[in-house]
């Protein structure tokens, strides 16, 4: 993916810039939101991960605000110190598609970035589901897996459908909450985790390999190769 | 320019030391009182107008009325019989005159006197003016009359007066009566200035007093109040509500930096021993890398707890009701339920749960879903392998009532006092994961929606586990 990043602290920005290069990416990285603005508008990219408060006159929020007005529809990811829920509200009423808040994980904003910059593919409209034998009718909301049904909950269906919609991609414990329960909160300790290795029980029994996976320090993963 | 400063320098020592005449004129009660006393002034002299107007302006019409008909019939008797007979009835009428009031006067048309008492025509006569006042002088005493002048067709005059000494006399009785009530007016208006003055400054004492107190930095005195329901009550009254409210908040800032001293010093410090330690041992890849993991993991609880800090005063300054929106509780428990209850399970525990078909509320759902999911870990992480929790609510006529009953350890009465407290956490709890902040958050959310909390027992089966269950109450309106 192609990601502009528009972030006044230099440390962050190196952090970030680099991080995102390891993981294949190409980055341009701008200092400040004038700047933001003229890259954004006047060349194309696949995702904006813009800092909230920015200096030279445009911060985020009027940055995203303005390339909407164009018609500029890139997927925007704010990053922010502010972390008021209202001031998440502001963000993504303004255009923005997701919000983190600093100090984050790496491997969060990783993750949120390959959500949102391979979004569109994912959107089509589909009514199954596949990975390996495991299989996701949205229509009759049934799972089999090797031809042999399994029974699970709506909410765990939801949280199957999620991670197949992202395969091949880290999705995170908060983003899994966000998602799947649709609730912003603390859950204090990790609920999540109960709820994906439950899932992981019923998909796993009777076969020997493995579909969701544990990506240590970051969150889970479903793919077919182990 | 110069001469602007002296200037403002002037008002501004007028300001600083005020003399006691300023200081009487700048009272409120003062102004008040002579704005009463200028009304009064004002009503006394409407009155006395219509005094006037009743007493001497009748006297006066009448006058007018008496002096125009005598001189009609003098000129009636003119036509008829001529000078000669006009001139014997003046002579009558003045011999009747006996307390000496009339005036007559004929004149020719030359201007010779024909008739009567009076000299000649007023002065300053006109020939087309008929009503003049004049004075005169009776017996060494001045005195005014009122003349009418009648012109008779063969161009001689006739002139008919009264005295009006009796509307003089009126006159100055009533100017006089006005001024003595306007002058004990004015003595009331003092009087009554310095009273209400004096009755204001001693009802705003114990308001001035107190706010004195907390300019001067002690946020604890109050208002006394009198008990009397008048506008002081309420000004005393409004005061205190925001003096809680102030003191409230000092205590959530000053909660804030307990935190930080508190809860946050001790996993930076722990990081920070952490990272020194495996820069230390940094020949061994295995310690360098899982001391810096846990470095990682101390310093990401720091950012928790520092959320949960900021988040509580967020809801406590009550910021966030702008996100209030109806909201039915039911979905919130039953997701709150599915959550914890897949966590429960894995202990053994069973979370029993109860609630009606709906209950519709006002409220912030993620802060609402954040209690009871504060509430529910504590359950679980409190109750026993193998024990019970229960998320009960109910609707009540104007209010839900939700309780979160588990089969811990419980809470000492003491405990249940300050529980409520940031970073306090009963001894049971020490060993158990937790910030001590739990408790305060749902404390903030039940309070942000106007409900109140309290502990009760819980359903534990020993006494040495008696459990804890702890209740809100959100009002619906």
């Amino acid at each position: 993916m192609r990601i502009l990043l528009v972030e006044d602290d230099a440390e962050v920005g190196r952090f970030v810039k680099k991080g995102l290069q390891e993981a294949g990416h190409t980055v341009e990285h701008v200092p400040n939101g004038r700047e933001g603005l003229f890259m954004a508008a006047s060349e194309n990219f696949d995702l904006l991960v813009l800092d909230r408060m920015l200096p030279g006159g445009i911060d985020g929020v009027r940055l995203v605000e303005t390339l909407r007005g164009q018609g500029n529809h890139t997927p925007v990811l704010f990053l922010s110190a502010l972390a008021g829920v209202d001031e998440r509200v502001k963000g993504l009423k303004a255009g923005g598609d997701d919000y983190l808040v600093k100090p984050f994980a790496f491997a969060e904003l990783l993750a949120r970035c390959e959500a949102l910059g391979r979004r569109p593919a994912v959107d089509a409209p589909a009514t199954r589901l596949k990975i390996a034998d495991l299989e996701l009718d949205l229509l009759s909301r049934t799972v089999t897996r090797g031809g042999k049904r399994i029974d699970v909950q709506p909410r765990e269906f939801r949280l199957l459908e999620h991670l197949m919609r992202h395969a091949g991609q880290v999705v995170t414990r908060t983003m899994l909450l966000e998602k799947v329960w649709d609730y912003h909160f603390d859950p204090q300790t990790n609920v999540i985790d109960v709820h994906v290795s439950r899932l992981r029980q019923k998909l796993d029994k009777g076969f020997d390999k493995p579909l969701i996976h544990t990506v240590r320090n970051a969150g889970y993963m479903i793919r077919a190769e182990p | 320019m110069p001469h602007a400063v002296p200037l403002a320098a002037a008002t501004r020592r007028r300001g600083q030391h005020p003399g006691p005449l300023w200081q009487l004129l700048s009272s409120a009660g003062f102004r008040f009182a002579l704005l009463f006393a200028a009304l009064f002034l004002l009503a006394g002299l409407a009155f006395t107008g219509v005094l006037w107007w009743g007493t001497a302006g009748a006297l006066d019409r009448q006058i007018d009325a008496a002096i125009r008909a005598d001189a009609m019939a003098l000129a009636e008797r003119w036509r008829d019989a001529g000078d000669q007979a006009v001139a014997d009835a003046i002579g009558e009428r003045l011999a009747l005159d006996a307390e000496n009031q009339t005036l007559y006067l004929l004149s020719a048309p030359s201007g010779q006197r024909l008739a009567g008492n009076l000299e000649a025509l007023p002065q300053g006569f006109a020939p087309d003016v008929q009503w003049y006042g004049m004075s005169l002088e009776r017996d060494g005493i001045p005195g005014e009359a009122r003349l009418f002048v009648l012109p008779l067709p063969d161009g001689s005059r006739l002139a008919v007066g009264r005295d009006v000494e009796e509307k003089l006399r009126l006159r100055a009785l009533l100017t006089e009566g006005l001024a003595w009530s306007a002058g004990v007016a004015l003595l009331f208006a003092f009087a009554g200035a310095a009273l209400l003055r004096r009755a204001l400054e001693r009802r705003l004492a114990p308001v001035t007093a107190t706010a004195a107190l907390i300019a001067g930095g002690d946020l604890s005195p109050r208002v006394p109040l009198s008990g009397r329901e008048d506008e002081f009550e309420a000004l005393g009254h409004s005061m205190n509500t925001m003096l809680d409210r102030i003191a409230h908040l000092m205590e959530g800032v000053r909660g804030v930096s307990d935190a930080i001293a508190h809860d946050l010093r001790t996993p930076i410090a722990r990081a920070r021993n952490r990272l020194e330690e495996a820069l230390a041992n940094a020949d061994d890849p295995a310690a360098l890398h899982s001391a810096l993991e846990r470095g990682i993991a101390d310093l990401d609880n720091v950012t928790r707890v520092f959320q949960a800090v900021l988040r509580i005063a967020e809801v406590e300054a009550g910021a966030r009701r702008a996100a209030f929106a109806p909201v039915d509780l039911v979905p919130l428990l039953e997701d709150a339920a599915e959550l914890y209850g897949a966590t429960a399970e894995e202990n053994g525990q069973t979370l029993r749960t109860e609630w009606p078909a709906a209950l519709p509320l006002t409220g912030d759902r993620d802060l609402l879903l954040q209690a009871l999911a504060n509430l529910l870990d504590n359950a679980v992480k409190f109750t026993p392998d193998g024990g019970s929790i229960l998320l009960k609510a109910e609707l009540l006529e104007d209010a839900i009532v939700v309780r979160v009953s588990d089969q811990g350890p419980g809470l000492s009465l003491e405990d249940r006092e300050r529980v409520g407290e940031r970073f306090f956490r009963a001894d049971s709890s020490r060993n158990t994961p937790g910030s001590g902040l739990g408790l305060s958050l749902v404390r903030a959310v039940v309070q942000l929606h106007g409900g109140t909390l309290w502990f009760d027992e819980g359903h534990g089966e020993s006494l040495d586990k008696p459990g804890l269950a702890v209740c809100f109450r959100l009002p619906l309106a």
